[in-house]
Order: structure tokens, then sequence, then C-alpha cells
């Protein structure tokens, strides 16, 4: 224990010691290690839309190959969510999360079924082409409540924006063994093919308790043993495909597109 | 190595551990435990911040008013837990999003706090490092053990790598559920006290 005499003027000067000493090593560390963590968490998003489009078993899991292999076939686009028109704007500097809590940039939600209250105006998505520049796969980023928190992905669809070829969650907060099973690749696995729009363009897609029927084109099996989970997954796959999500831009972009040769 | 040094090293780890004997760090120990790779980066940060903080502490212990002791360690230890979870988000950021919050924690783990105030205030720099090593292997020495039973039994893997074959990816093992949960540590835990005990009865209290 200190022996000192102890003063008010020499405690305060103690104290304020300690805290620029603490402050300075806390700023250079944050500050020095910014891009390394800026880096990553882009890197993080990249490997999950490739693992959406499908590409990223041909890029593999070196860092440097998947920004070279998202560099060459994905282009970012930003829409507008009502009007479902491509928009001006900087995908990079796009935050999902950032925009959802400024009033200006988002609004709060009266029919809410994937309970993420406020939903930004704009959106990212992204075109993945192939060799010859044809756009195979389009990822649109989705996001919406599980059983403990919100749960954010991506849905990789055909060009014919109805086709599912995955469905691929990249930060979720679902108990482990149960709900966290969305990360399962067998789970994975049952989404490509499944379409998401009946006949009547309704979004119909969605997850059957106790498994669904080998002929369901619309249905995958639900989570066992985590309904509110499985639950979470089919609202918020309905909301951004019905009309207050993607529905206008999957309208406008296959109108844009039905002489260019797609089905 | 002095002897005095590889005591004050190597007593934690099973002597005189912190979560089995002085029953330190329990929350964290049942949040992270629940795969291998988590319980040893969670061990690494704990040490790191441990030794640190005791290091540092011990340096300036002539000089702490003890009207404020308590304050300045906090400052140290949230300061070094700070650029721990900087370099981890940094270099590891896989780990460092599925441990989120619990990084940012050790700030409240008991183990460091009560190391500085135990034994750094008194001790000399270098073996209050050694003392803050000791403590942290000890914590870890706790939490790989709880997670090589978790994870192995919980999710029929180690490391991520499957040993077990579960059931939904057509194996033959269940996976235990409540493994899966972080109040399975509590069983885990005290079943290490009691073995840890049989071992060294004189660890078990007087009635």
């Amino acid at each position: 224990m200190s022996n000192n005499k102890e003063t008010f003027g020499k405690t305060v000067g103690f104290v304020f010691i300690v805290c620029v000493v603490c402050a300075i090593l806390v700023s250079f560390s944050a500050v020095q290690l910014k891009p390394l963590q800026v880096a990553n968490k882009l890197l993080d998003q990249q490997t999950k839309i490739l693992e959406a489009s499908n590409l990223l078993e041909a890029s593999g899991k070196d860092p440097k190959s998947i920004v070279a292999t998202f560099n060459k076939y994905v282009e970012a686009k930003m829409i507008d969510l009502d009007s479902g028109e491509f928009i001006e704007g900087n995908p990079v500097l796009f935050d999902e999360r950032r925009n959802a809590r400024d009033a200006d940039k988002s609004e709060k939600l009266e029919n809410d079924p994937a309970g993420i209250n406020r939903q930004s105006h704009d959106a990212v998505i992204y075109l993945v082409r192939n060799d010859a520049g044809v756009v195979e796969t389009v990822v649109l980023p989705i996001v919406g409540s599980g059983l403990w928190d919100l749960m954010y992905g991506y849905v990789g669809l055909e060009a014919d924006l109805n086709t599912i070829r995955s469905v691929v969650y990249s930060d979720h907060k679902e108990t482990p063994g149960l709900g966290a099973e969305v990360m399962n690749p067998k789970w994975k696995a049952l989404w490509p093919g499944k379409k998401i729009y009946n006949a009547a363009g309704e979004p119909v897609v969605n997850l059957v308790k106790g498994g669904a029927k080998s002929d369901d084109v619309h249905g995958v099996d639900a989570l066992s043993g985590a309904t509110l989970t499985s639950n979470g997954v089919t609202r918020t796959l309905q909301f951004w495909f019905g009309k207050e999500g993607y529905a206008p831009f999957i309208a406008k972009y296959r109108a844009a597109n039905s002489n260019g040769g797609m089905n | 190595m002095s002897s005095e040094a590889k005591k004050v090293l190597t007593s934690p780890i099973v002597d005189n551990n912190p979560i089995a004997l002085q029953v330190l760090g329990i929350c964290s120990a049942l949040a992270v435990t629940s795969s291998m790779a988590n319980a040893i980066v969670m061990s690494l940060a704990v040490i790191l911040v441990t030794a640190f903080s005791n290091l540092f502490i011990s340096m300036i212990r002539n000089f702490i008013p003890s009207s404020v002791r308590i304050i300045v360690q906090m400052a140290i230890i949230a300061s070094l837990v700070i650029v721990v979870d900087q370099v981890l988000k940094a270099f590891s950021y896989q780990l460092s999003k599925e441990l989120s919050v619990f990084v940012g924690l050790i700030i409240t783990n008991c183990i460091v706090m009560g190391r500085a105030e135990a034994f750094a205030m008194k001790e000399k720099p270098v073996v209050s490092f050694l003392d803050g090593i000791g403590n942290g292997l000890g914590y870890g020495a706790i939490l790989v053990t709880v997670a090589f039973f978790r994870e192995l039994f919980g999710f029929g893997s180690l490391f991520g790598v499957e040993i077990l074959p579960l059931i939904q990816n057509d194996g033959w093992y269940q996976a235990n559920g409540l493994l899966v949960l972080p109040f399975s540590s509590f069983f885990i835990i005290g079943l290490i006290i009691w073995a840890i005990r049989q071992w060294k009865p004189e660890q078990v209290e007087k009635d």
C-alpha cells in the first residue's frame, strides 16, 4: 500500500497522469489497428456474398483470392426500396445498421412481421456476373428477428429473381445447436431450387415444421427444436420479398431485362 | 528460474486455482466455453490482461494514493482490455465476433481485479507479472477443460473438427443439448472442483 503522505493535489495529479497514459495507449492502438479491422469486416462481408452466389468454392478461402473474385464478378448497386429503381450512391459507404437508426434515412414500419422496427429507405444489392458478363445471381441482403436478436444474412437468387440459389446468414445470436443450425451446411443445402413466389406473385417461401414435402417448391424443413428461429426466418423472407421489401425492385428489374433473353 | 518464482507461476494452476479454489471469474467461464477455440483465445486474453495489469500496477504501487487505488487499478485494467479487444478485432475477426462482449467483460473478471489488489499492490513487478500469468493459466486450464467436454459432447467436435459424427449429419451421435447451453458449465466446474479436492483434500473447507 502507499506509504507516502496523501495530499489532494498529489492525488489529483497522479490520477491525471494515469488517465493521460491510459488514453494515449488506447487511442494509439485503436487508430493503428483501424485499417486492419475495416479490411477484416469487408473481407467477411465479401466472403458471405461469394458464398451466397456459389463462388466461394471456386475462389477458395484465401483472402487475396476472395477479394480478387469479388472484384471480378460482383457489382454492388444501390436501390431505393420504395420505387425499386437503381439510385446513385457509394455502396461501400452504405451501412444498413446505421441507416436504420437514422430518422432521415429510415422509416418506422407499421407492418413489421420481421421485427426490425425501422427500415432503411435504400439498400445495396449485388449483381454477380459470369465470365461472359451475364448476371447469373442477384444477392439481396436480409435482416429480421430470430429468437434472441436480429439475424443478418444474404439470399442469392438466380437470374429469374424467383429461384433461390442460397440463403446464407452472416450474423446472428441464436442458440448454439438449435437456432444456430441456420449455419449448418446440411440445412443450407436444402435451399437451392426453391421458389419464392407462387403463381399469384405472393412471397410464399416458408419453413415447414416437421419437414417439407418433397414436391413442395416453396417449403424448406424448419430447424428442429428452434421454432421461434424458424418462424423468424420465414417472416424475414416473406417480408423482404414482399412489397415493402424487394418486390418493387424485382418487378422493375424483370421488366428491364425481359427482352434481354432472361427467363 | 528461482523456486519462488516457479511457485508463484504454477501454484494457481491446481493448488490455488482462481476458479476452483477462489471461485472467481465464474461468469465468463460459463459464457465462452462452448468451443475450444473460444476458450483458448479467451484464456490468452485473460493471461495477457492479468499479467500486464499486475506488472503496471506493481510498478506504480508505491505512488498510488490509497484513497483512489481501486479506480486507478480499474483504469489500467480497462485500458488493457480495450487494447486486447482491438488487437483481436484486427487479427482474428471471426473469433472476436463469436466472443463479442465477453472480451470487454474481462474488465469485470474478478480474477484480474483480485490479483491486482491482493498481490500486485504488495509485491515487486516481476513476481507480480508471473503471478498474473500463473492465475491466467489457472483460469485457462479450467476453461479449456470445460470447453473440451462441452464441445466434444455438445457438438461432437473439437476445434470445429468432427470427432463424433452427429445424427443430423448422418452419423450416430445424438448431441447432448444440455452441454450446448452455458449453465451446463456449472455442472462441469462442480465436478472439476470435486475431482481436485479428492486429489488434494487440504483444499476442502472445514465445517
